[in-house]
């Protein structure tokens, strides 16, 4: 047996960034001390009108973290408050300071709850580490943005993209987009949710899951930690199936819990499992596609697609598009802004759907205004599943904006 | 000591303190836009005599030193050079080193605008050679106007304003040295052809119809004529032939490039939206924009509406780009009016489409003519560094008082139709939209929109275009609304403190002082 070495903390970290072409974020090297109370060196792009507000904040800061001694060295490059908070927080922990506390920044009103089958058409992914693509994100209006914890996230920063995902969440505006959060495959995905879920993100995505009880377990600690933080409010689960034993568990998985509400697939990693090649076509992948989508619709949940990753390329990102929701899916990620408009476009019913939709409506409400069992269309009968799934158009119309 | 040592102010019509003498002449304070009409008779250049000129037509000597010599140059004169070069011209320090070569002292520096590369000049001002410089500085030698460096006041005037203030006679040239891609030896120029072609001349005009004697600089020298000529050798003293007036790399870029930023391409959408609500963007319409990232996405988005509704403009004002030719050789504009050209598709263009024409800023800027071409442009797209809620705002300092900005075409472009000023709503934590702008650069009465990633703010002045967009979908609030959104993520920024020495001024259109530019400690 090795001998047991005593590890102690290390007294000085770092984190953040700096640099000449790094903007919003900050670098801070913290330096643990015996005695002597808190210095703060402070260099900033914006000292001449916040300057003084920094080294106010970083003093709450460490006061909320119980740091008594340290000295702080803070090379900022415009970040925001939530962003300093982060990054001081992180420096600290990392030094061994301040373990078991947080400095959470001022609470931006929580958005209403999300509904569990609202429109998600698109997600617009944010790295975890890039704090600049925060502030604006919801300005470009996808459905949804994510806060990615996992492959944008370098693995020696998953500590700090945990602490600056879990600020983000609780200080900035995102609008109407639902706030989402893909957490690193679990196990070390349990760390991301013991740090995020307080912050009420609408929905976490769980990668790479194979198994049912991966839901469940994942499901079982937000359960936990909602219960703790007395939220009520629902936390969505979107397990990202991405291998060939996940396809082939769909079904499971997509009704392993009542909070489950959507299906999404990651073809990355599923056409690694199968040693097939990646095509811009997808003709490997399209049993996986419709194997996920038929369990997410026998389970009741949405069925979401991949993303595009030729940003570029408008053209074919509204054929993919055109014909994931053909295939019957509702959204799909975005890597870019730039892509949003385009998949929102392609998620659209068409023009003649509307129009038939609508007619059926009509006939539907009359029916039911006449107090008739059966809704009929001429002189055809309208089977009650068409009748629902042309209320369900027309309410999504609605919620895209296609018609009022 | 300094001459700025002691400066008594006035109060001008927008509130703002400025010095009543500049330069050891007395100054007139901005009385409003349109207030002050000037009476008398514009200043005019020295009769000549062919007799003093070789019937040869050749006005060559050997070099800068023996030119300058030739013209007389002495301690305490004007010399100019224009910017047509950017920052890869070599033509101004060549001349400021050559003065200093025949040892002559506190010349005053009167470029049409100065570039990073030129921070030599702080030297040449350290050794007495310059005394003080009028014109655009930012960068190195911006700052050591903001600290207090420079023996006397900056003065920043417009590209119309250097106009108007060299033929009112407000600056008197005495040795004009112009830096031209093509020359012949009688001194005839041109702009668009030779390996530092540089496109349209139009800033050096005054300063050669003016100046006691004018210097042409070339290094490419054809036989007589030179055509076209841009300049008129009629006008010029001596031509000096060198190895290069410039680095060609630095004076276009080989491409200009639009801006990648989701947020700006958005802000740039939302103007094109903008001018197609308001019914602006109509058959025969014309628009300015910049080189910037933004007024460039601006172009693209326009240029896609205007396709889709049929819409042709008669007119497009450059600093023209790609993306301007491409306009004009899709026929959707008829003309670019070109002020300056940026890259060298521009260059390409303006030498071989007579749809392509030059202007200078007689035509285009000059307040004191008989009208100019800016308030005949339906829209403007432009920067600013700050504005503020009564819409004034600023172009040459940072929030900190330290310049940043020539004032450029910027305040002449402000007459025209509409004027709109395209920003992110802030920058590195620092909220663009102010309770007060640093330095007043354009007054607010004559800036009609400001069209940020937040949302469009609309001058309460210009109910017409408030009525214009009325039921369109584009996100326009009041500007204090989109301040307070910006400020509650940014936090109120820190007013930093300005010093209580002025150390360069801010000319209006007219000659009169807009504003001040304080010491920073």
């Amino acid at each position: 047996m090795s001998s047991a070495v005593e590890t102690t903390p290390p007294h000085s970290a770092e984190a953040g960034h700096w640099g000449k072409e790094v903007r919003s974020d900050v670098h801070v090297a913290f330096e643990a001390r015996g005695g002597g109370g808190i210095e703060i060196v402070l260099e900033s792009r914006v000292a001449p009108y916040f300057g003084t507000a920094i080294l106010e904040q970083t003093r709450q800061v460490l006061d909320e973290l119980g740091v008594k001694h340290a000295r702080v060295a803070i090379h900022d490059e415009g970040a925001l408050p939530f962003v300093i908070a982060a990054r001081i927080e992180s420096a600290a922990r990392r030094a061994g300071a301040a373990l078991g506390k947080r400095s959470l920044p001022e609470q931006h009103p929580l958005p209403p709850p999300s509904q569990k089958d609202r429109l998600r058409r698109s997600r617009l992914y944010l790295p975890g580490s890039e704090p600049k693509y925060y502030i604006n994100a919801s300005l470009h209006a996808p459905d949804a943005v994510i806060l990615d914890l996992e492959d944008s996230v370098h693995r020696g920063e998953k500590d700090a993209a945990r602490i600056l995902v879990r600020n983000t969440l609780r200080a900035v505006d995102f609008g109407s987009c639902e706030r989402m959060v893909r957490i690193n495959q679990l196990p070390l995905g349990l760390e991301d949710l013991a740090e995020v879920v307080g912050e009420s993100p609408d929905l976490i995505l769980i990668p790479k899951v194979e198994e049912p009880e991966q839901v469940r377990e994942a499901d079982r600690m937000i359960g936990e930690i909602k219960a703790r933080h007395e939220i009520i409010r629902p936390i969505w689960i979107m397990p990202i199936l991405e291998s060939a034993l996940g396809i082939e568990n769909a079904l499971a998985i997509a009704t392993a819990s009542e909070n489950v509400a959507a299906l999404t697939i990651g073809l990355e990693d599923y056409t690694a499992d199968l040693g097939v090649v990646k095509t811009a076509e997808g003709r490997e992948s399209q049993y996986a596609r419709a194997r996920l989508v038929n369990a997410a619709h026998a389970a009741g949940v949405q069925a979401i697609d991949s993303v595009f990753s030729d940003v570029a390329d408008a053209q074919g990102l509204r054929r993919w598009a055109e014909a994931s929701r053909a295939a019957g899916f509702e959204g799909m990620g975005c890597i870019h802004p730039g892509q949003i408009r385009v998949i929102h476009e392609g998620f659209q019913p068409t023009a003649l759907e509307i129009e038939k939709a609508r007619k059926i409506v009509g006939a539907f409400e009359e029916a039911q205004n006449r107090g008739l069992a059966v809704v009929s269309l001429g002189s055809k009968m309208i089977d009650p599943p068409v009748v629902q799934r042309a209320l369900k158009l027309m309410e999504r119309a609605k919620a895209m904006g296609v018609i009022s | 000591m300094s001459v700025n040592e002691r400066v008594e102010l006035a109060h001008n019509a927008v509130g703002r303190a400025v010095p009543t003498m500049v330069n050891g002449k007395p100054q007139i304070p901005f009385l409003g836009a349109g207030r002050y009409q000037p009476r008398g008779r514009k200043a005019a250049p020295a009769i000549c005599s062919n007799k003093d000129y070789p019937d040869s037509g050749d006005k060559r000597v050997a070099d800068l030193e023996t030119a300058l010599r030739k013209c007389g140059l002495r301690d305490g004169m004007v010399i100019s050079n224009h910017h047509h070069l950017r920052d890869g011209d070599k033509v101004a320090l060549m001349a400021l080193e050559a003065a200093a070569g025949i040892g002559v002292k506190d010349l005053m520096w009167f470029p049409s605008a100065s570039f990073p590369s030129q921070k030599n000049a702080i030297e040449l001002m350290e050794k007495g050679v310059i005394h003080h410089i009028e014109g655009s500085m930012n960068g190195p030698l911006g700052d050591y106007c903001t600290q207090g460096k420079m023996r006397g006041m900056g003065v920043l005037r417009s590209h119309g304003g250097r106009y108007q203030a060299i033929q009112d006679g407000e600056v008197h040239v005495d040795v004009a040295v112009i830096a031209a891609p093509t020359a012949d030896f009688f001194g005839n120029a041109d702009g668009s052809h030779g390996k530092s072609a540089c496109g349209s001349l139009g800033f050096a005009l005054a300063d050669s119809i003016y100046a006691d004697r004018v210097i042409v600089v070339t290094d490419n020298l054809v036989p007589f004529p030179c055509v076209p000529w841009q300049i008129q050798g009629n006008n010029v003293d001596f031509v000096v032939e060198v190895e290069s007036i410039g680095d060609p790399a630095k004076i276009v870029s080989g491409t200009t490039q639009i801006t990648r930023s989701p947020d700006r391409l958005r802000i740039a959408e939302m103007v094109a939206q903008f001018l197609r609500s308001a019914g602006i963007m109509r058959n025969g319409f014309s628009f300015q924009a910049g080189a910037g990232g933004i007024a460039l996405a601006f172009v693209e988005y326009l240029k896609q509406m205007m396709k889709e509704d049929g819409v042709k403009a008669r007119f497009v004002r450059g600093g023209s780009t790609k993306f301007l030719v491409e306009l004009l050789q899709e026929g959707l504009t008829d003309y670019i009016l070109d002020g300056q050209t940026f890259d060298l598709d521009g260059v390409k263009s303006i030498a071989s489409d007579p749809r392509h024409v030059a202007t200078s800023p007689f035509t285009s800027y000059n307040y004191h003519g008989k009208g100019n071409f800016a308030s005949l442009v339906d829209a403007v797209v432009l920067g600013a560094t700050e504005v503020d809620v009564n819409f004034n705002a600023n172009v040459v300092t940072h929030s900190d008082g330290r310049l940043l900005h020539g004032i450029g075409g910027w305040q002449n472009c402000l007459f025209a139709g509409c004027t709109i000023l395209a920003l992110p709503s802030f920058r590195d934590r620092i909220p663009v939209i102010v309770d007060e702008v640093t330095t007043m650069t354009g007054p607010g009465e004559m800036i009609d929109v400001v069209v940020t990633e937040r949302g469009i703010a609309i001058n309460p002045r210009r109910a017409d275009l408030l009525d214009a967009v009325k039921g369109s979908k584009l996100p326009v609030r009041p500007i204090q609304d989109i301040k307070a959104e910006v400020e509650k993520i940014c936090g109120k920024p820190a007013r930093p403190k300005l010093g209580d020495r002025p150390c360069a001024v801010v000319k209006w259109v007219d000659g009169t002082v807009l504003d001040t530019v304080w010491q920073v400690s």
